[in-house]
Parts: C-alpha cells; structure tokens; sequence
C-alpha cells in the first residue's frame, strides 16, 4: 500500500466524512460502513474526489465495498487503477 | 384552538400575577382574548382564538355550580352528540361552547369522559372542592400540554415559553433528549429539551393533588391480528369513504370560515374534495411553491384547484425566506430540528391568517393510518430480500423505492444491502427504523468531547424501547413501524415542530380528518393489503381518492413532503441580518458559549456547505440540527432567569382556606 495516497485518502475521510475528527482510532483496515462513516452520498463523494485527485474513472461495477470500503481497500484500488491508467504506445 | 396554562400551590395562595405572564407569553396561540382566574390556591389562564360560540365561550370557563373549573386547547368534534346524551341525563349548560361540555362530561363519567371524546385536545380542570386538578391530553397528540414544577408549584402550559413565563423555571439543556432528538427525530416523551420540563404524552391524563400526582394512558392503537380478519375490501371502501367525510364534516364545525391546505399529494387532495362536497360556499385553500423543482409540487397542487374550483393561494417560498424565518420556527418549535421543513410551514399558516382565517384542514396523519410512508415499503423490501441476499431483483426494488434520492440509483447491491442494513436480524423489534437511527450515529461527530461522553452510557433505542407498551413486540412487522410512526415521530414532530407550532405562531389552527379516532381504530384492524399492496401505498384509501382527486394525484409516485435543506442558510441572497444572525450562531465563540457542540467540526461541516460541494442528507441533518439547537438555546437559555427547578413530590402538610373563584 503506498502510504503517500493512503495518508491523501485518509485526509479526505477525516475532513470530508468526520466533519475533522480524528482520535487515531480509525486503522487501515476497518470498515467505513461499519463504523458509521459513508452513507450513499458518502460513497459517491468518495468517488468523486478518487476521480479528481487521481486522475482515473470509476465504473458502476467497481462501486463495491470490496473496492472502497477501507483506507487500504480504496489505496489499492487506486494503484490498480493507475497502473491501468498508463497505456504504453 | 387556544393556549393554556396555570400553576396549582397547594402551600398557600397561588401567584395570579404569574398567571397572567405565563398566559401572556403564549398570546399569540389565542390573540383574541386574554383571561385568567383563580381561587388561591390554582390559578388557570386561557388565550383565546374564538372558533364556537363567539359570544359565550369565554375561559375559564366555570361549571354551572361553579365547582369546576377549566381551561381547554382544541375542539370537541362530538360536541353536540354528547351535550344531548348530558342533558338526557339532566346535566345543565349556560353556554353553547365545546368547553361546557367537556366539564359536564368530566362531572358526569369522570377520566372516562375521554372515552366518549372525538376531537383535539389539550384542557385542565380544577375541582375547587377536592383540590385536584385534571389534566387530558388528546388521543395522538395533536395539542400540546407541558408541565414542570417550580419549587412546589405544579405549573403547566401549552408552550413551554408558558411555563418559563412563570419566573421560576429555568431552561436548561437536557442532554438525554438532545440525545434522542438527533437520533430519532423526536424526544421520547415525557421527557423535552429541556431538564425538568416534561409533556403529558399522547392518549394520557393526569391528577395532581396535595396526595401526588397520578398519570395514566387511556388510549392506544387497537391494532388487530390481520390473520383472523375475514373481510370485504369493496365494503371497507365504501365504509372509509363515508368515514371521512363524517371526519371532514365535523371538522367544518365552526363559526368562521374553514379553509384547506392543498399540498399537491393525495391526502390533502382527499380532504379538500370532501370539505367542498360539504360545504355549499367559498372554499379557500392554500399552497407552497419552490424554485428548486426538486421539492416543487405546482403542477399537483393546480390539478386539485382546477378539479374543485377553489378561491386559491400559493406561497413561494425561496431559499432566503427558509433562512430568514428560521430563528422564529425554532422560537416557536421549542426543541431542535434536524430539517427546514418546518419553516415553509411558518409561512403558509402566516399567509392563512393574512387571508383572514383561523382554521384550515389538511391531510396529515394518513400516511401514518392508511400506510402511506416508504419506511413501510422500505421494511416489506427489506424482509423479503433478506430471505435471498443473493437477488439482485430484490436489491434494485430498494433503490425504486426512493426515485427522487437520485444517489441511490448508482450504488451497487453491496452497498445496498449496507445501507438498508441487510444483515439486520427481521426479528428484532425496531428493524423498520435501524437504518433511519444509525443515521444519527453520524451526526454525533459534531458535538463536544463532553457531551459525547456524557452519552457514552445512554442509549436511547433502550430508552425508547422501555416507553412502549408490552404489547408492541407482539406487532406484525408493519404495524410494529406503523406504531413508532404514529405514537412517536407523528407527535414528535409532524404534528408539533411542523403542525401546531407553526400554525399557532400566527393564530392558525390545523384539524386533521385522518386522525379521527374511528378511523385511526378501524385501520388498525384492516388487513396489511388494504395499506400495502405490494409495494403500492395506501392501496385501499387510493381506492377511494379516485373517485376525488384528479387521476395526476392519485397516479403519481409518492413525493414526501421535504423543503430546500442546509444551502439556504448559505444563499446568496440572504438579507444582512439573517446573515449576521447566522454566522453568529456558528461562531467558534457561540459555540464554545454553549458548549454542546465541537466547534472545529462544525466548522468543517460549514466550509463544505460555503464551497457548494456535494453534502450527504446526515451533513444536511447535522447542520440544521447545529443552528437551531445553537438558537434553541441562545432564545431560551441564556435570558432565561436562573432559580431552581425540582421535580420534588408536594408538601401535603398545609392547605389554604378554600376561596371562591374569581375572574378578573
């Protein structure tokens, strides 16, 4: 996982979705359904700064928690994503 | 429909002069007339909006004998029934007011005279003999009555400016019903924003005598098992049909003219075609318009008009207006709002009283009777799913639920499924509203390090759940939902925050033929199909509305009623006041004064709304839930003087002389 973008991601979650809140509780790994984080708008503001920041679109079938459900779930995606990005003529 | 108040001190004599301050500072309930009386010992006081019987009616209002003595908010419907049945029995009237008769009443059969009661209402009564004092409030809470002690003093009104009025009260934050309020939507009764003041709830009487006080609920949904019921639906219609058309009948009941709201929905479109089939003259009715065609219902609300021929007016109400009235509405809802919906509200009952009425009817209440609300498809949707995970029909059904939540049409099944909470166990009691709540556990984030370890250990589902009846766990799943919907949020705040409070701040009252108690008793015993079939709302009263209302209305899918949310307190537009008014309630300084609230989240959640990015319905929640509880307490706190408020039993040891009743 590229902390560069994980420490992006996480910023966003905690000024965009926690209104700021931040008490070193929330790890890598946990869930941002379960922990109360992302509502529908939640996921789809999450899409839209990931589409801003990184330059990539995300398709309808790539909207799963599998993808975006965790700072280290949404950073991997992001690699993945950029790495398809670059096409080698 | 009136305000009330009164203070009872069973130590010596009452303070008339608090009286009249606590009447005074709920004038606007009653502009019509001011009127207080006291014998010592209880002091009662009425502001009077003049309905029935304009020349007599005058409250307090004293028994023949003059022995009893009350003070009464709202309308008797069955007024005249029953005064025949008390005369039959020999009971005698001086005036031809709804009030004689419910004092007779109460003479005759006691707390059981509510039995026998259709109406709206909110009333004490003093028995100068026993020295007790009665208290009833209406069976869904469409009237609203409060009450608190200061020292041992039992105070109560029908606001809680009343009883702040008193002097002796003071007004601070109760933390556990902040708690439920943004969690629920509603406080959980008896408890309100404030400590130490409380309601009657819905459906309850109370005796207060030097022996103490004694509450009890008298009433609740007879909610049937629908496995038994073995019934014609076609007769259901017609009888549904004829019900609410008595239900509008009586409610035309007045000696001024009645109006309508006309909403563009269908229910408000099912009473304002019954109130013109009852009525051979003028019928006035009222609308709102937006700008915004997202929460705009024009179209609808033309197609009832033209149908009915009515003399109409439209409010339009701009995302400025919202802002610029907001301090007002939270002024007069007395508890924090989590949505701006109230406010259009404000605006029309202001337009309804301009126009030179005092009485309107609308359609509230028959989406909690008649099965109208998405929670209950949302939870039929939910079950049915949850028995195979795996269908991705079952899932899109979800999303069709809500078409004008656009979002939601994106997401993928497993989100879905998160969202509504898929994994819920069906069983559990409150599976219709957990998604709805674990919404509030967002909107927690925006308050203080202080006031979330206060509610570390609260838990307000528990404290919900230990309110209602043991009979609720043995529900069916719709009518488990259909009864937190009625008895909780309906009273909470469709009928409060958005319906009394808003039509009272300018001398409106509201009567609501759908939460008429013989319909509100007979849907209970319909079988579910009859509300629901399939996922189509209010099968059996759609049944009967097209026979009413234009086939538009009847057809189009169900748009609840939302207004223009957090933006507006962020429009361009907004004149220099509300603006100062507003940015002075977020202040970090403001904030920090109040202390509820953690200022460096609320200022994030501001920055997001200045910069016009894209805002979720739990930030549109929590910001209007920040400013107006911040105003909440800057227009009820702070100026409010400081004494002590206990909720200490009476002192039994000392009774004053029993004087006669005075009116001055």
């Amino acid at each position: 996982m590229n902390t560069e973008v994980a420490r992006e991601i996480r910023r966003f979650i905690r000024d965009e979705l926690m209104f700021g809140e931040d008490d070193g509780s929330l790890t890598a790994h946990d869930s941002l359904l379960s922990r109360g984080i992302v509502d529908s708008t939640g996921v789809l503001e999450l899409v839209t700064f990931l589409e801003t920041t990184f330059k990539f679109h995300v398709e309808d079938d790539e909207l799963v928690p599998a993808n975006l459900d965790s700072i280290e779930n949404i950073a991997r995606f992001v690699e993945r994503k950029c790495r398809a990005c670059f096409v080698a003529n | 429909m009136c305000g009330i108040a009164g203070i009872v001190n069973f130590d010596g004599l009452d303070d008339r002069a608090a009286a009249g301050r606590m009447i005074a500072a709920q004038r606007h309930r009653g502009p019509d007339a001011l009127r207080t009386g006291s014998d010592g010992v209880a002091g009662l006081g009425h502001a009077r909006l003049s309905i029935i019987d304009l020349a007599g009616g005058q409250q307090p209002l004293g028994s023949v004998d003059r022995r009893w003595w009350i003070t009464f908010n709202g309308e008797l419907f069955n007024y005249r029934e029953l005064r025949e049945e008390l005369e039959a029995l020999g009971r005698r009237f001086a005036t031809s007011s709804d009030t004689e008769v419910i004092v007779n009443a109460y003479c005759e059969w006691g707390e059981r005279c509510l039995d026998r009661f259709n109406g709206d209402w909110a009333f004490a009564i003093w028995d100068t003999v026993q020295r007790e004092l009665f208290l009833a409030r209406d069976r869904v809470g469409v009237r609203p009555l409060y009450y608190t002690w200061a020292e041992k003093k039992f105070l109560f009104a029908s606001e809680i400016k009343g009883l702040l009025a008193h002097g002796g009260v003071e007004a601070r934050v109760n933390l556990a019903a902040l708690h439920d309020i943004f969690t629920l939507w509603a406080p959980t009764p008896p408890e309100t924003v404030f400590e130490g003041i409380f309601e009657i709830p819905p459906a309850h009487w109370m005796r207060v005598s030097p022996r103490g006080v004694h509450v009890q609920r008298y009433w609740d949904i007879p909610f049937a098992d629908e496995s038994i019921v073995d019934r014609s639906r076609a007769d259901d219609a017609r009888w549904l049909e004829a019900m609410l058309q008595e239900a509008t009948r009586l409610r035309l009941r007045a000696d001024v003219p009645v109006g309508a709201y006309v909403s563009g929905g269908l229910d408000s479109a099912v009473v304002a075609a019954l109130a013109r089939r009852a009525t051979t003259g003028e019928l006035r009715t009222f609308s709102i318009s937006f700008a915004d065609p997202e929460f705009d219902e024009s179209r609808w609300q033309a197609d009832v008009v033209q149908s009915l021929g009515c003399r109409h007016e439209t409010v339009r109400c701009e995302a400025r207006d919202i802002a610029r009235v907001f301090s007002q509405v939270v002024r007069h809802a007395e508890r924090p709002i989590l949505r701006t919906a109230p406010a259009p509200m404000y605006l029309l009952a202001e337009r309804v009283r301009q126009a030179g009425l005092k009485v309107v009817l609308t359609g509230e209440g028959a989406d909690e009777v008649c099965g109208g609300y998405d929670i209950f498809k949302e939870t039929k949707v939910r079950s049915f799913w949850a028995r195979q995970p795996e269908s991705p029909l079952r899932a899109r059904l979800l999303a069709r639920l809500y078409p004008y939540q656009p979002r939601l049409q994106r997401q993928s099944d497993a989100y879905l499924q998160a969202f509504f909470q898929l994994g819920t166990d069906s069983s559990d009691p409150f599976f219709s509203h957990r998604p709805r709540w674990s919404l509030g556990e967002r909107l927690l984030r925006v308050f203080s390090p202080d006031v979330r370890a206060a509610w570390a250990n609260d838990n307000v589902i528990e404290r919900l759940a230990s309110r209602l009846p043991s009979s609720f766990r043995g529900l069916s799943p719709l009518h488990r939902a259909q009864y937190l919907e009625t008895t909780h949020l309906l009273p909470g705040y469709i009928l409060s925050s958005q319906g009394d409070r808003m039509a009272m701040a300018h001398g409106v009252e509201g009567r609501f033929p759908f939460l008429d108690v013989h319909l509100l008793e007979a849907a209970a015993a319909w079988p579910a199909r009859w509300k629901l079939s399939g996922l189509n709302e209010k099968s059996l009263l759609k049944e009967v509305a097209r026979q009413l209302a234009p086939a538009s209305v009847v057809e189009r899918p169900k748009q609840p009623y939302r207004a223009p949310d957090g933006a507006v307190f962020f429009a361009k537009d907004l004149d220099a006041e509300t603006r100062d008014t507003i940015d002075h309630l977020l202040s970090p300084g403001q904030l920090e004064s109040t202390g509820l609230f953690h200022a460096p989240a609320v200022e994030r959640l501001v920055t997001k709304f200045r910069r016009g990015a894209t805002t979720s319905v739990a930030d549109q929640m929590a910001l209007v839930g920040v400013l107006s509880t911040q105003s909440l307490v800057e227009q009820f706190c702070a100026s409010t003087p400081r004494a002590s408020c206990s909720a200490s039993p009476f002192d039994c040891s000392s009774h004053p002389q029993l004087e006669p009743v005075r009116e001055y």
